[in-house]
């Protein structure tokens, strides 16, 4: 089974979030990037089909030189090969678009990409990526077992589960639930090594045009100060929320 | 150009959260000059769209009678493509954002979801959008000739805006899925995170899944749905579908209630969107009392159990 694992970088979850420019860029000063949590998953359940059914593992990622030791990750966390498509990431669609180009130009049984990126909440690449490709997809996906060419995938719905049943190749959106985090691999001094010897191929992009532009970002309002109720006096906090806040 | 609204059903009626769609596809067509459409997929009662100012419904009585993201995404964007469709509006519940990339790239769309407000330019379309888990906005120009709007769930509202509507009943010859549904599962007679206007949630504070009564006991006076931190669901003291969170679900409702939780910056994102935020907790320092609106120092063993007794007597009084 060939399994290809998309992977985005995203800043760490405790980054503080700034602008630069006058708010039109993301500051990147002091930001630690990793790999999207929700691709994590996915790359872990992709080693889990290795070891356990047989798999090669490749990663892919749409982006420039500073995404490299992203990837260098994920091969010292057990992937096989790494592709890095040669473009910067300009929105959802175009980076769909590279991404479908290379499935087209090589073959793949499982796609696994992440519900979303934590960055931009975008949750579409994948999406995109199999109706550009014609194939099935299925999200916030937390079982997934392959028998033969059959894939049955378990999304997660509100308030409860949706098992769907596919043919592969599929595409499916990976998050918390397809594996354990406890299960999650941490790259060890021995997979550091063997990652300096796998092949890591840049391949020329498509140049796919982006379909949206980020021109301004902004803050939040700061927060008025929390009002405190007395533990003995909650009535008071109802008469708040009833009153004030109108939402009981 | 026109606008198409895209709302949602469930055992053959619409879903809460169209009100809030169609409102902002409402005011949407008004904004361009142009007109609407709502398309809808076995939903009975798709006239009840009028009362938010929706004067057509094109009402899909064929097809998969359960959400299926590939059969309606395919019916959608054949709908479009005929009908000179510019601007589509979804909601950004989990099923809408597994539906609109699908549909963004049948029909080359540029997509954005998680949408707060009504377009502040219109040529070229841009939008206003949370960004990085609630942390910050950023503004956003659609560049393409057909383009898709998620409104964020709960930040627009509902206007109601009541006229004639009529339905137009339409077969969908393409609504066809390449998957299978095997089976669902599917709490009933319970609030649901996504659909609950009240959410009560609760921390490693609680100390294990033997005190959940307390959660439960308040989520019930308050027909609220139940929700939990990370570690909880990590440690299986709740099913990971509670979860809440940067990684788990998002949390926007009008008012959420974190028990024993310490608000630790991943949870924060996720439920930040939420109108109203009561935190209830032993420590004074505990970082969520900087993001809540009403915050009890105290012992939650002491303090829920009396506040759910308290609820239901004001809940009694009407
Ligand atoms: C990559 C990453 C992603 C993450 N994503 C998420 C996420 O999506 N969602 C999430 O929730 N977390 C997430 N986390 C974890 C997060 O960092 C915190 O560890 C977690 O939110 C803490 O959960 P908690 O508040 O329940 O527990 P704790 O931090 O242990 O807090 C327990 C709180 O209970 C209070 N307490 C104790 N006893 C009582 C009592 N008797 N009465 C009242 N209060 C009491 C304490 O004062 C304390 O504030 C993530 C972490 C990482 C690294
Ligand atoms: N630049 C990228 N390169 C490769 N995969 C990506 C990229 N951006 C997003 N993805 C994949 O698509 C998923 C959803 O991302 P997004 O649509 O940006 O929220 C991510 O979890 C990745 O698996």
């Amino acid at each position: 089974m060939n399994i290809l694992v998309c992977i985005s970088r995203v800043p760490d979850t405790t980054s503080k979030i700034d602008f630069i420019e006058d708010d039109t860029e993301f500051s990147i000063r002091d930001v630690q990037f990793v790999i999207n949590p929700n691709d994590e998953f996915g790359l872990t359940r992709a080693i889990w089909f290795k070891e356990k059914q047989g798999a090669q593992v490749h990663v892919v990622h749409v982006g420039t030189t500073k995404s490299d030791a992203t990837l260098r990750k994920c091969l010292a966390i057990g992937a096989d090969k790494a592709f890095r498509i040669d473009a910067p990431a300009l929105d959802g669609l175009a980076v769909a678009k590279e991404l479908a180009a290379f499935v087209k130009n090589n073959s793949y049984d499982l796609i696994i990409a992440g519900r979303e990126s934590i960055d931009y909440n975008g949750a579409m690449v994948p999406g995109m990526m199999a109706a550009l490709l014609d194939i099935p997809f299925v999200t916030n996906c937390v079982g997934l077992e392959i028998d033969g060419t059959t894939a049955i995938a378990e999304r997660e719905i509100d308030g409860g589960r949706e098992k769907l049943k596919g043919t592969l190749p599929i595409i499916i959106g990976s998050q918390k639930g397809l594996v354990e985090e406890s299960d999650l691999r941490i790259p060890n001094m021995r997979g550091i090594m063997q990652a300096r010897q796998k092949p890591f191929e840049v391949v020329p992009a498509q140049e796919a045009p982006a379909s949206t532009k980020d021109i301004k970002f902004e803050r939040p309002a700061p927060k008025a100060e929390v009002k405190l109720v007395p533990a003995d006096d909650l009535d008071q906090l109802i008469d708040l929320l009833h009153k004030e806040a109108n939402v009981l | 150009m026109s606008v198409l609204i895209i709302v949602e059903s469930e055992n053959n009626a619409l879903k809460r959260n169209a009100a809030e769609v169609a409102s902002y596809g409402v005011a949407l067509a008004a904004k361009l000059e142009t007109s609407c459409t709502a398309i809808a997929f076995h939903a009975a009662n798709a006239t009840e769209l009028g009362h938010y100012g929706v004067t057509k419904v094109a009402h899909v009585s064929n097809g998969p009678t359960h959400f299926d993201a590939h059969a309606y995404a395919s019916a959608i964007a054949a709908f479009a493509a005929a009908n000179n469709v510019s601007h589509l509006v979804v909601s950004s519940s989990a099923d809408a954002r597994f539906l609109a990339p699908l549909l963004a790239a049948k029909l080359n769309a540029g997509y954005v979801p998680n949408v707060v407000e009504l377009p502040e330019e219109m040529s070229p379309l841009t939008v206003k959008r949370t960004a990085f888990t609630n942390k910050a906005f950023v503004y956003t120009q659609l560049l393409t000739a057909c383009n898709i709007i998620g409104v964020g769930n709960n930040a627009f509202g509902v206007i109601d805006n009541t006229v004639d509507c009529v339905v137009d009943e339409i077969t969908a010859e393409n609504a066809i899925s390449n998957l299978e549904q095997v089976s669902i599962e599917k709490v009933t007679g319970k609030a649901t995170i996504a659909d609950a206007d009240v959410v009560v949630s609760g921390g490693r504070g609680l100390k294990g899944p033997e005190n959940w009564h307390l959660i439960e006991d308040l989520a019930e006076v308050l027909d609220a749905a139940t929700a939990c931190s990370k570690p909880v669901s990590d440690m299986g003291w709740r099913s990971h579908d509670e979860h809440v969170g940067q990684t788990g679900k998002p949390v926007s409702t009008n008012l959420y209630i974190a028990i024993g939780i310490s608000g630790a910056i991943q949870h924060l994102a996720g439920v930040n969107s939420s109108k109203v935020k009561v935190v209830i907790n032993s420590d004074p320092e505990a970082p969520f009392f900087k993001a809540a609106d009403y915050g009890v120092i105290g012992d939650a063993f002491e303090v829920v159990p009396k506040l759910t007794e308290k609820l239901k007597a004001f809940k009694a009084l009407g």
